[in-house]
């Protein structure tokens, strides 16, 4: 990866954070003590948004910046003091007018660690089941001081309204089936630390593509960085137009698993299978289900993935997603690094 | 009142088949004459250089009036007609309550003669509550001056209820207007199904959808013999299907016309994605904006007389209606304002229509649909007229609309032409 140099330069300055594309030659102006604070602007250096809404609008030196920032940043999780002074005097509301555990206790935690003042919102005991607007509640929230929100909401383009009604950094934690950036980093993060590569892999995702914003974030990712990505599912589920992203489509997972180097497993909603979008959790489970049988012809060092919320024995049987090839809470691992250089990069844009 | 006369502009008049330089004189409401020697009157309108044309007709508006006064009311409604162009509009019912009685059409009528600056014919549910359960009482709302039936904005479902209805309107000779939707394969849809759908992840409104009740309701249009009118058409398959039943012959003729809106013919999917930062919900509307080989289709049906009408469906919507996600918005633009420009940045200036042609799909062919003495020049006809400089290049400016809402698509973009004088009854209107 042409920006692993930059990684190697942050390892040398054990308290900053290297950004890709953040040429380091020019030294940080004190460190030290006062560890992560940013003593120059990112504009121009290979970050300049103020908002992460997507991974469609990167370009692939856009991605490759935040990994590599996030590589950085895995670093401090391994320290004893998991805490850098970065975000100092900011603050980040975790917005999240969805159901989510681990995403909004990742981002938390992530604020948290770059020393931002933390509040979590949630829709329920909120206004807005009282009836007030998002618009409404988002500048009511934004009045009392708020530098980043990160938004969770069912329908896609919340974060996008968002960021052209406030003043604030506005980071989409998943809209609807739009787009789930921070997890579509933190899976390729993880497969570039697995495979050292992203170029000419052939990547697996396996699922209601149709409705998975996770999908989406990593076809877009992956496909920026040079990855094929097969996306596997029910007919009804994989759309053709699919293929106009750059992306084979495959309605037969033993088909495609000899070849593949990566496979991720979306999560199949319990709920959709009342729609006609396909008969049965049990057929599913038979047709599409990756279990230990299936995986004996794949690679010996295929990557098992799942951004998790895991229905075991639906999508993935217990023996694969705990076993050897699995690199599911390694995914979760670094959702917190990806999550600290994405708060870090947007805070530094004005 | 006087004589108005207006002298040397290009009058074109479809219905008469006129396309010259001639002068027109009105006296006491009516069109006196046309091609008169005299050239003095009470008022004399010098119209050198500009286009005389029957009072343009927009045949689908929606006018909120009663229930969303704050969005539009009949008053405001008929000035941004006016505004726009437009001598004569028909409203559609799906107001609160509905226009489905008697009283409530003639309400709109009322209201109208009250507050209207321009012609207001209003159109009747065709069910009884919008529902699409019972038929409602189609003969009391002919006799409430409803001009029309149509649940625009629902689709009767019910094939066996559409059908009853085109056999029962046939006793009025007046339309049904039909607004394609198989609510099945739209479910949740909020824009076109396809590949920008996909990318976004907003559910799609697949064009089939609107494909098997264009279908439906010709079939049953040819079963009953009814007049079936289809509103906003808008993909590649209802236009062929529609060129089909025009054609037919052998088991009976099917008595259909179609309309188009301009925002179908302008605009695609696309600005959903790539316009003010994308998921604009300005861009929401029903049925959806399509692709660009639609639009082609639809240039092509406008050109060979698939197509009929061009309308607007003015759809007001407040603005923290508007402002909100792109799921939770409601369906629909206004377009009285920007529709005449567009027609002729659109069509005209791109020769896909010629200026005939055009004002006809706005005048002579929506009045006989409608069955309303209007869209002519005829000598004897109301004096309703629309003076057009179809020279006169500005930026469509929603702020300045006379409309009460915003949602308009259009804003910012550069068009040509505009009507610069209007007769509505004899009665002269600057713009």
């Amino acid at each position: 990866m042409g920006n692993q140099k930059k990684i190697i330069m942050a390892k040398n300055n054990k308290f900053y954070p290297a950004s890709g594309g953040v040429n380091l030659s020019r030294p940080p102006m004190s460190i030290g003590e006062r560890g992560l604070s940013s003593p120059f602007s990112l504009k121009g250096r290979g970050w300049s948004r103020k908002h992460l809404l997507g991974l469609a609008e990167l370009s692939a030196e856009e991605i490759n910046t935040i990994l590599d920032t996030a590589g950085s940043f895995k670093e401090v999780s391994t320290r004893n003091i998991k805490k850098v002074p970065a975000l100092r005097g900011k603050v980040v509301v975790n917005m999240f007018v969805e159901p989510s555990t681990r995403t909004r206790t990742s981002f938390s935690l992530a604020a948290k660690r770059l020393s931002a003042d933390v509040v979590d919102f949630s829709s329920s005991g909120s206004s807005l089941v009282k009836g007030e607007s998002l618009k409404d509640t988002a500048r009511n929230i934004e009045a009392m001081g708020v530098d980043i929100i990160v938004i969770r909401h069912s329908s896609p383009g919340a974060p996008h309204l968002l960021s052209k009604i406030l003043k604030a950094s506005v980071v989409n934690a998943g809209d609807g089936p739009h787009e789930h950036p921070t997890q579509g980093l933190l899976d390729i993060f993880t497969i570039r630390e697995k495979k050292k590569k992203i170029k000419g892999l052939k990547i697996a995702v396996v699922g209601d593509i149709l409705h998975s914003r996770v999908a989406r974030s990593n076809i877009w990712g992956l496909t920026k960085l040079g990855a094929q990505v097969i996306a596997v599912g029910p007919a009804t589920l994989v759309p053709d137009e699919f293929k106009q992203l750059g992306v084979t489509i495959s309605y037969n997972i033993d088909e495609i698993i000899p070849e593949v180097d990566v496979i991720n497993i979306l999560r199949i909603q319990l709920e959709r299978q009342n729609t006609n979008l396909f008969p049965s959790i049990r057929e599913y489970a038979r047709l599409f289900g990756i279990n230990s049988e299936r995986l004996k012809k794949a690679k010996p060092d295929v990557l098992i993935m799942h951004p998790g919320p895991i229905n075991r024995g639906v999508e993935i049987t217990p023996e694969v997603a705990d076993g050897k090839h699995s690199v599911i809470l390694e995914q979760v691992t670094n959702g917190l690094a990806v999550r600290m250089a994405v708060l870090y990069l947007v805070s530094e844009i004005k | 009142m006087g004589q108005i006369l207006i002298k040397n502009g290009r009058v074109i008049d479809p219905a008469n088949k006129l396309d010259r330089v001639t002068s027109i004189l009105i006296a006491d409401g009516k069109i006196k004459s046309i091609g008169t020697k005299i050239d003095k009157a009470d008022e004399v309108i010098d119209a050198k250089g500009l286009i005389v044309t029957p009072g343009l007709i927009d045949m689908h508006v929606h006018l909120r009036e009663p229930g969303k006064e704050d969005e539009e009311t009949i008053a405001s409604g008929s000035t941004a007609a006016v505004a726009g162009g437009f001598t004569s509009i028909a409203c559609m019912p799906n107001t609160d309550p509905p226009i489905d009685d008697e009283a409530s059409a003639e309400f709109v009528y009322l209201q109208a003669k009250r507050t209207a600056k321009a012609n207001v014919f209003p159109i009747g549910a065709i069910t009884k509550n919008r529902q699409g359960k019972e038929l409602a009482e189609m003969g009391q709302l002919v006799r409430g001056g409803a001009v029309a039936f149509s649940d625009d904005g629902e689709p009767v479902s019910n094939a066996e209820v559409m059908r009853r209805a085109l056999e029962y309107s046939k006793m009025f000779n007046r339309p049904i207007i039909s607004h394609c939707e198989n609510k099945d394969l739209v479910g949740a849809g909020v824009m076109n199904e396809g590949l920008v759908s996909l990318e976004l992840g907003l559910a799609g409104m697949p064009a089939i959808a609107e494909e098997i009740m264009v279908h439906r309701d010709m079939m049953l249009a040819r079963l009953t013999g009814g007049r079936l009118h289809l509103a906003h058409i808008t993909t590649i398959g209802s236009i062929e299907l529609i060129k089909w039943a025009k054609n037919q012959s052998s088991l009976g003729r099917i008595n259909v016309t179609a309309e188009v809106t301009p925002h179908h013919f302008t605009l695609t999917d696309k600005c959903i994605k790539n316009i003010n930062g994308g998921f604009d919900p300005v861009f929401k509307v029903n049925p959806p904006l399509r692709t660009q080989k639609d639009i082609e289709a639809i240039h092509q049906a406008l050109k060979d007389g698939t197509i009929d009408v061009i309308a607007s469906d003015h759809a007001p919507h407040a603005p923290e209606e508007k402002e909100v996600e792109f799921n939770l918005a409601p369906f629909g633009m206004i377009g009285m304002e920007s529709m005449l420009p567009l027609v002729i940045t659109e069509l005209v200036d791109k020769k896909i229509l010629t200026l005939s042609e055009a004002v006809a799909k706005m005048t002579v062919n929506p009045a006989r649909i409608l069955g309303i003495s209007k869209g002519t020049l005829a000598v004897g006809a109301d004096a309703d007229i629309t003076i057009i400089d179809l020279e006169k290049q500005w930026v469509i400016d929603p702020s300045k609309f006379k409309s009460k809402s915003r949602n308009c698509p259009f804003a910012g973009r550069k068009v040509k032409g505009k009507a610069v004088k209007i007769i509505v009854g004899g009665k002269v209107i600057a713009l």
